[in-house]
C-alpha cells in the first residue's frame, strides 16, 4: 500500500517535471533548482531519522531524547507553519491590522498552556494529551472522544497547510492546483510512514531556523528601502494601499462584537488543545527541559510574529507599486488579481526583493515548513487512532508495538487521501482564517475536556463524553453553517450562522454540558472517577508514579 | 498509585507549600496575561475606534501596532518569570518531595 503511494507521489512528480518542461519558457529556473536542492536536504534528514526509529516510541516522541533548545525550535517551526508565514502576512497584506490579531492570539495561548496545563501534561501523559483524561475517568470512553476531536482538528488544520502547499507548488511550477495538491498529499504520506517523529522534529528545528534567516531578511530587506524606520514604512504601505489608513485599525475581520470576542478565545484557547503541538511536551526527557523548551518557543515565535508585521507591510509597498505588475494577473495591479491569491504575497514579495534565487529559497522553506508541519498533524492523528482507538479500545491493551505502528501508517494514508479531497474544496481560503477555524474546534472539543480533567474534582466519564461530543459537533454545525462552507463551499444564497467563528458558542456548549452531565451523574461509574481525583493530583503536580516520557 | 503512597505525599508539608506556591504564582500570571488579552480582544470588538487613534497628529500610526508589539514582548517576559521560578524553587521542592517518599517507590 505503501509502495503504491510512493509510486503515485513519485509518477506525479514526473508529471509535473514533464508539464514543467513544456511550460520551460515562463519557468524559473534557478528558483526550482533551488527549491529542489533544500527539498532532497530534507529527505535526506528524514531517511537518516528513519534508520534511527526503532520502536513506538520513537515513533511518536522521538524517543523523549531532544534537548529544550531544539524542542522550542521545533515547537516554533510547528507554529510557523504555512499559516503563520503565508497566511498571516497574507492577511496584512489584504486587510493590514487584522493580520496582527491573528498572530498575538496565536502566541498568547502559549503561557497559558505553560500556566496552567504544562507540568500535568507531562506527569500525567505518555504519548499524547489524551492520557491525561483518561488517567482517572473510564479510558474506553475517553479515548474514542480524544480520537474524534483530534482527528476533527487535524483535518482542518491540513486543509490549510495542503491550500498553501499547493498555491505554492502552482506558482513555482506552473501547473494547475489539483495536481499541485496531490502532490505534496503524497509527498507528506511517504514522508510521515517512514520517518515518524524523530524526522518531523529535525524538519521543524532546520526549517525553523531557515525561516527565521528568510523573513529577518526580507523584513530587513524592506525596512532598508525606508531608512529602517517602520514609521516611514507604514506612512508608504497607507498612500499606496486601496483602504489607507484603515490598514492600521482592526478592520473587516472582526465586523462585529461576537465574531471578535469568539475569535479570541478560539486562538487563545484552540492552542492548549491542538494535539500536535501538546505532543512536544512528551519529546524532552525531563520536565526542565520541557520548560525552557516554551521560553525557547515564545520567544522565537514571537520574534517571528513581530517581523511578520513588517513583511506584511513590505508586501503592500513593494508589491502595489507599478514595478511589480508581474506579480498581477494581466498586469493589472489590484489586490484581487494577485497571482495565488493573497496567501502568496510573502512569496511575490521575496521575489521583488532577493530575486530568482532568493524566491527559491523562501517558497522551497515554505513548503518544508509546510510538508513538517502536516507531517506533524498527521502523526498527531495517527497517533491517536493506532494508540487511542486501536491498541487502547479495540485491543484492550494488548496490542504489539509491530500492529500499532502498523496501523498508525495506515491512518496516514487515509489521512493524507482525506487532506487532498478538502484542499480541491478550499482552494480560496485565507490560510490563516482556516487555521483559526482548526483553533476554534480544539477550543471546543480538547480543551475543556483537559482542563476540566486536571482541576474539577467532580467531572465524570459520562459528562466528558457527552460534553465532549457536544462541544465538537456544535462547533463543525457551526462551521458548516457559515458563511465559509455553506455559501463558499456549497454555494448557497446566505449563511445560517451570522458569525465567522463559532468558538463562543461552542466552548460554551461544551463546558455547560460537560458540567451538567457529570453533576447529574450518580452511577458507580461517576464514584470511581470522582475518587480517583486525588492521586491523580498528586501525579500531576509531583510526576510521582509517571514513567514514559519522563524518565529520570 | 497506592493509598499509603498518596497519604503519604498529601500530607508532607513540602508538597502543600510546593502546590498552594506553584498554583498560586501559576494562577497570578495566567490572570495577568488574561487580562491583558481579553482586554485587548474586548477593545476590538466594542472600541474598535479606540486602537485607529494616531499616535501624533500628523502621523498615520496607530496605537494598536505598539499595542500588539507590547502583547507579544508581556506573553514572553511572563513565560520567562514562569520557568525561571519553576526550574529553580519548584524544581527543588519536587526533587525533595520524591527524596522523602523513596522508601516505597
Amino acid at each position: 500500500m505503501l509502495k503504491i503511494f510512493t509510486l503515485l507521489g513519485l509518477s506525479s512528480l514526473a508529471l509535473f517535471a514533464a508539464e514543467a518542461a513544456a511550460a520551460a519558457d515562463t519557468l524559473n529556473l534557478s528558483a526550482v533548482a533551488m527549491f529542489f536542492v533544500f527539498i532532497v536536504g530534507t529527505m535526506g534528514i528524514t531517511k537518516w531519522a528513519a534508520s534511527k526509529t526503532k520502536s513506538a516510541s520513537d515513533f511518536y516522541t522521538a524517543g523523549g531524547g531532544i534537548t529544550g533548545f531544539q524542542n522550542g525550535l521545533a515547537i516554533a517551526g510547528d507554529y510557523m507553519s504555512a499559516a503563520s508565514f503565508l497566511g498571516i502576512s497574507g492577511m496584512i497584506f489584504l486587510h493590514g491590522f487584522d493580520g496582527m490579531i491573528y498572530a498575538i492570539g496565536f502566541l498568547v495561548g502559549w503561557p497559558i498552556i505553560l500556566f496552567l496545563m504544562a507540568e500535568k501534561l507531562r506527569n500525567l501523559g505518555k504519548f499524547n494529551f489524551t492520557d491525561i483524561a483518561a488517567y482517572r475517568l473510564d479510558e474506553q470512553k475517553i479515548r474514542v472522544l480524544a480520537a474524534c476531536g483530534s482527528l476533527t482538528v487535524v483535518t482542518f488544520y491540513l486543509i490549510a497547510q495542503m491550500v498553501g502547499a499547493g498555491k505554492l507548488i502552482e506558482l513555482l511550477f506552473h501547473i494547475p492546483y489539483a495536481w499541485s495538491v496531490v502532490i505534496v498529499g503524497a509527498l507528506m504520506i511517504v514522508y510521515v510512514t517512514f520517518g515518524g517523529m524523530l524526522a518531523t522534529t529535525w524538519v521543524q528545528i532546520i526549517k525553523a531556523v531557515l525561516l527565521l534567516s528568510g523573513v529577518t531578511f526580507i523584513a530587513i530587506m524592506v525596512l532598508s528601502h525606508y531608512g529602517f524606520s517602520f514609521l516611514t514604512l507604514a506612512t508608504e504601505a497607507v498612500s499606496m494601499h486601496p483602504k489607507h489608513e484603515a490598514i492600521l485599525n482592526p478592520g473587516p475581520f472582526v465586523k462585529d462584537p461576537v465574531s471578535a470576542i469568539s475569535l479570541g478565545l478560539a486562538l487563545m484557547l484552540g492552542t492548549a488543545g491542538l494535539p500536535h503541538i501538546l505532543m512536544r511536551f512528551f519529546t524532552v526527557n525531563n520536565a526542565k527541559e520541557a520548560r525552557k523548551s516554551v521560553v525557547y518557543a515564545t520567544a522565537f515565535i514571537g520574534y517571528f510574529y513581530i517581523i511578520i508585521g513588517i513583511v506584511g507591510l513590505g508586501a503592500v509597498v513593494f508589491l502595489l507599486s507599478p514595478e511589480s505588475a508581474m506579480y498581477f494577473k494581466g498586469g493589472v495591479i489590484d489586490m484581487k488579481n494577485i497571482i495565488g491569491g493573497n496567501n502568496m504575497a510573502a512569496v511575490h514579495l521575496s521575489h521583488a526583493l532577493g530575486g530568482d534565487i532568493f524566491l527559491g529559497f523562501i517558497a522551497a522553506v515554505s513548503f518544508a515548513t509546510i510538508l513538517a508541519v502536516v507531517s506533524g498533524l498527521t502523526l498527531a492523528a495517527s497517533n491517536s487512532i493506532a494508540h487511542d482507538l486501536y491498541a487502547i479500545v479495540i485491543r484492550k491493551g494488548k496490542a504489539t508495538d509491530e500492529e500499532e505502528m502498523k496501523v498508525s501508517k495506515r491512518t496516514v494514508l487515509v489521512i493524507g487521501i482525506v487532506a487532498i479531497l478538502l484542499g480541491f474544496a478550499f482552494e480560496n481560503q485565507n490560510i490563516a482564517f482556516m487555521v483559526g477555524l482548526a483553533f476554534a474546534l480544539a477550543a471546543s472539543a480538547n480543551f475543556p475536556i483537559l482542563i476540566l480533567s486536571i482541576y474539577w474534582s467532580k467531572l465524570t466519564t459520562r459528562g466528558a463524553f457527552i460534553g465532549g461530543f457536544m462541544g465538537l459537533i456544535t462547533a463543525i454545525v457551526l462551521v458548516v453553517l457559515s458563511k465559509t462552507v455553506w455559501v463558499d463551499i456549497f454555494k448557497f444564497e446566505k449563511e445560517i450562522f451570522p458569525y465567522t467563528q463559532p468558538a463562543l458558542f461552542s466552548i460554551l456548549v461544551a463546558f455547560i454540558s460537560i458540567w451538567f452531565f457529570s453533576i447529574t451523574d450518580k452511577s458507580a461509574r461517576a464514584e470511581q472517577d470522582q475518587a480517583g481525583f486525588e492521586a491523580q493530583q498528586i501525579r500531576g503536580e509531583t510526576g510521582i508514579g509517571a514513567d514514559g516520557a519522563v524518565d529520570h | 498509585m497506592n493509598k499509603e503512597l498518596v497519604d503519604r505525599i498529601k500530607h508532607n508539608p513540602k508538597y502543600i507549600e510546593l502546590v498552594t506556591k506553584r498554583s498560586s504564582f501559576a494562577a497570578k500570571l495566567a490572570i495577568f496575561m488574561l487580562v491583558i488579552y481579553y482586554g485587548f480582544v474586548l477593545v476590538i470588538a466594542f472600541n474598535k475606534e479606540f486602537f485607529a487613534t494616531k499616535l501624533s497628529a500628523d502621523g498615520v500610526m496607530t496605537v494598536a501596532w505598539p499595542i500588539g508589539v507590547a502583547i507579544i514582548i508581556i506573553a514572553f517576559v511572563t513565560t520567562l518569570i514562569y520557568v525561571v521560578k519553576a526550574n529553580g524553587e519548584f524544581e527543588d521542592l519536587e526533587m525533595s518531595i520524591k527524596n522523602d517518599v523513596k522508601d516505597i517507590l
